[in-house]
């Protein structure tokens, strides 16, 4: 899929915002049962769904946000947010790119995103019409061939409730943590994909290409569903800066793999990260959790740039005996930017093999750290990890840490690991300086390179991509 | 083609050269002897641009430009190469990755197209067989657990790749076995020409033996206090250096 493509697809949503004619329906700031009754008839949910979100609801209610994470940010006042926000007016949007952040603007153009484009990016008001149809019409008619279903998770519930309701909350429970629970509470949408039996999904899945796209708005919840032998692909988010007049992020996203099913999903991640002082940047704490059943297997990329905050850990429960879970992940922050991601493997099964490769890239006052847990149960006989996380520093006033935790139940299951820290050293500016390079092509080289163990899990041009937005995202970072 | 004048640099507020001249005009090879700790890498650095040294007085030309006024990129898109006595490791990038980049943009600099990648990739595996190293060295990352010598057959390899005016090889020669010292000497007679000139940074006169300079100079204490042809070389080799203290002082 192209750049291209992407951001015309992107265009489109904010379109579809702006059609809605619920508009005048955004609820005032606060969070009470009510709230949660007033969201569910919006969408015209089922009873089940409504007495779902209420007992995550109460469930939330008595829990406290967690504190463990190497990330500060100021506590976030819940009877502030409004939770049923339509996309802002044109009245409270920027009334053209002048009043838009100049830096957000720079990095528009770096990525070579069309001027046309960059307006609606930014949430400015304007109401650009692309023609993203014909794309996605081909794209559906191809997918309902071959039996897949792939739609926002508000219409799943009305036409396939039963596979929502099996599934929904299956992975990651209303009380898992804070930010879950509160999400099961008042999500507002979210893709929901479904691979029949055997199949193999004839492409890949981006949220790009949902038709009907609602405002996901700031609670996303995604469920995707491979059923016995199938194989999916699906790509989450996209290179090119994204504003969101909603500072607080907090989505869930639940993959089911059965029996010899194989779920790949990739993610490239770059939210707003605020201006340079970090000022109006995204939060950014996600609950993204795999279940795979026999034979089966997980996979999660990804490439973390954007964000103020993240607060980001996507794991795979190993439940079925020869289950294998895969987390590739590249993170990089500059400036100001924390983040606190990795993942959590549980072995259950018997032969399950995990793999973490993590790359941190740290750049200007940011911090960047990993944190991974690989629990090996007692039941998980002949289970194996391999761990390899590695940080790269640029300059010399940001930080990486490493958070390790090993839990091993079971004394036949072998947990490998291993860690790195490096720098950019000044010498290897100077010999690519020395051989003709400028410095910013010299860095971007060699994070690429650093990189690379991840990239190569991306698609090919989800990669490309990805190695051209770390390059723009480090700019300023040497010199 | 390089015309230094009373240059005086320092590194870490320590002065190192002290009133250094030379003069090398297109196509001559000269040859930089002294004791360690003499400055000779330092001049090196000085003129590719390395940050952290600090030119306190003097002035530099090269090919008509004032070249203390550029950015280490800029000289070297100029046409200056320095080949590196201690080579740094780029973990990750490939060698090949590295040298087409390099290439590339020293190209662009100057205006040439740059080579399409099946053009390259057939220089880049001469280039490799010229400094005998295995084809597998253009798959792995930059120096990344090269050895000693494969290192500096490495930085022989981007030399040539490059096509610099003025290359400047920092004891390219030290640690290398006769086999080795021959490849590269074999490197830089095949580059010679009238156009390039060469600094050829030494410990040994036995590189001498197969590279045949034009001059010879003494590095010591900063400055150049003595030169002279080839002949020099082998006086150097039997004498050492310390009956030139004399004319150090002086
Ligand atoms: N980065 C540095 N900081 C401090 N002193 C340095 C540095 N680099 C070189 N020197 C000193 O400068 C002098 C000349 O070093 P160098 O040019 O490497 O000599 P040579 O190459 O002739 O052996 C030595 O005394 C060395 O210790
Ligand atoms: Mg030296």
């Amino acid at each position: 899929m192209s750049q291209e493509q992407i951001n015309r697809a992107i265009a489109k949503d904010y379109k579809a915002g702006f059609t809605t004619d619920i508009e005048s329906d955004t609820l005032p700031p606060g969070l009470t049962e009510d709230t949660i009754r007033f969201i569910s008839e919006k969408k015209n949910e089922p009873e089940w769904l409504l007495e779902w979100r209420l007992r995550a609801f109460q469930v939330w209610r008595d829990m406290a946000g967690p504190d463990w994470a190497h990330v500060n940010y100021p506590e976030v006042d819940f009877q502030r947010i409004s939770y049923y926000s339509q996309p802002k007016s044109m009245e409270d949007r920027p009334k053209s790119l002048d009043e838009v952040d100049p830096e957000l603007l720079a990095t528009y153009e770096k990525l070579g995103i069309p001027l046309h484009e960059r307006e609606s990016l930014a949430g400015v008001a304007v109401d650009v019409v692309f023609d993203s149809v014909s794309v996605a019409t081909t794209f559906r008619e191809k997918l309902a061939e071959a039996g897949v279903l792939f739609c926002s998770i508000s219409e799943a519930v009305q036409q396939y409730p039963d596979l929502v309701r099996k599934h929904l909350g299956s992975v990651v429970p209303r009380k898992d943590n804070f930010y879950a629970a509160l999400n099961s509470a008042v999500f507002s949408d979210g893709s929901f994909v479904y691979i029949p039996k055997g199949v193999r999904c004839p492409m890949e899945l981006s949220t790009y290409f949902r038709i009907n796209e609602a405002n996901t708005g700031q609670f996303e919840r995604t469920l995707i569903i491979a059923d016995e032998g199938s194989h999916v692909s699906y790509l989450e988010g996209c290179t090119a800066p994204m504003r969101d007049e909603n500072q607080l992020h907090a989505a869930v996203v639940e993959l089911v793999a059965l029996n010899d099913a194989e779920i790949k999903y990739s993610t490239v991640q770059n939210w707003y990260p605020g201006d340079a002082e970090g000022k109006g940047g995204i939060y950014n704490f996600v609950t993204k959790r795999g279940l795979a059943h026999t034979n089966a297997k997980i996979s999660w990329t990804q490439v973390e740039t954007g964000s103020a905050v993240t607060w980001k850990y996507p794991s795979c429960i190993l439940r079925g005996d020869n289950s294998v879970g895969e987390f590739y992940s590249v993170a990089l922050t500059n400036n100001l930017q924390q983040a606190d991601t990795g993942t959590k493997m549980i072995h259950l099964g018997k032969n399950t093999r995990s793999t973490i490769v993590s790359k941190g890239i740290s750049a200007g006052h940011s911090s960047n750290a990993y944190r991974g847990l690989v629990r090996v149960g007692p039941t998980a006989k002949g289970a194996r990890n391999y761990t390899q996380c590695d940080s790269l520093l640029i300059g010399d006033q940001c930080a990486a840490h490493t958070f390790p935790y090993i839990e091993s139940k079971n004394p036949t299951g072998i947990i490998e690991h291993e860690a790195t820290t490096s720098k950019v050293s000044d010498d290897q500016l100077y010999l690519c300086q020395q051989r003709g390079l400028d410095p910013e092509k010299a860095v971007s080289m060699i994070v690429n390179g650093f990189c690379k163990e991840v990239f190569k899990e991306l698609p090919m041009e989800f990669a490309v991509e990805a190695g051209k937005l770390l390059e723009v995202s480090l700019e300023g970072s040497v010199g | 083609m390089l015309s230094i004048k009373d240059l005086h640099a320092e590194v870490e507020a320590k002065n190192i050269l002290k009133g250094l001249n030379l003069e090398i005009r297109e196509g001559e090879v000269h040859a930089i002897m002294g004791p360690n700790g003499s400055g000779k890498s330092t001049l090196g650095h000085v003129l590719s641009g390395r940050p952290g040294y600090e030119i306190t007085q003097g002035n530099v030309e090269f090919l008509g430009k004032d070249l203390l006024d550029l950015d280490t990129e800029e000289r070297a898109h100029l046409g200056l190469f320095l080949a590196f006595q201690y080579p740094v490791e780029i973990p990750g990038v490939s060698n090949m990755e590295f040298l087409k980049a390099s290439v590339d943009a020293v190209r662009e600099s100057q205006g040439a197209s740059a080579y399409d990648t099946v053009s390259f990739t057939r220089r880049a595996r001469e280039a490799c067989a010229a400094v005998d190293l295995d084809q597998g060295f253009l798959k792995r990352g930059v120096n990344e657990g090269f050895s000693g010598g494969e290192k500096k057959r490495n930085e022989l390899m981007q030399m040539m790749l490059l096509e610099p005016r003025l290359c400047i090889l920092d004891e390219t020669d030290s640690g290398l076995d006769i086999d080795a010292l021959q490849v590269v000497a074999n490197g830089v007679n095949a580059m010679r020409s009238e156009s390039r000139s060469f600094l050829l940074v030494t410990h040994y006169q036995r590189l001498l033996d197969y590279i045949e300079p034009d001059f010879v100079h003494v590095l010591a204490g900063g400055r150049i206090i003595k030169s002279g042809e080839k002949s020099l070389a082998l006086e150097l080799e039997a004498k050492g250096y310390s009956w030139l203290d004399e004319g150090k002082v002086a």
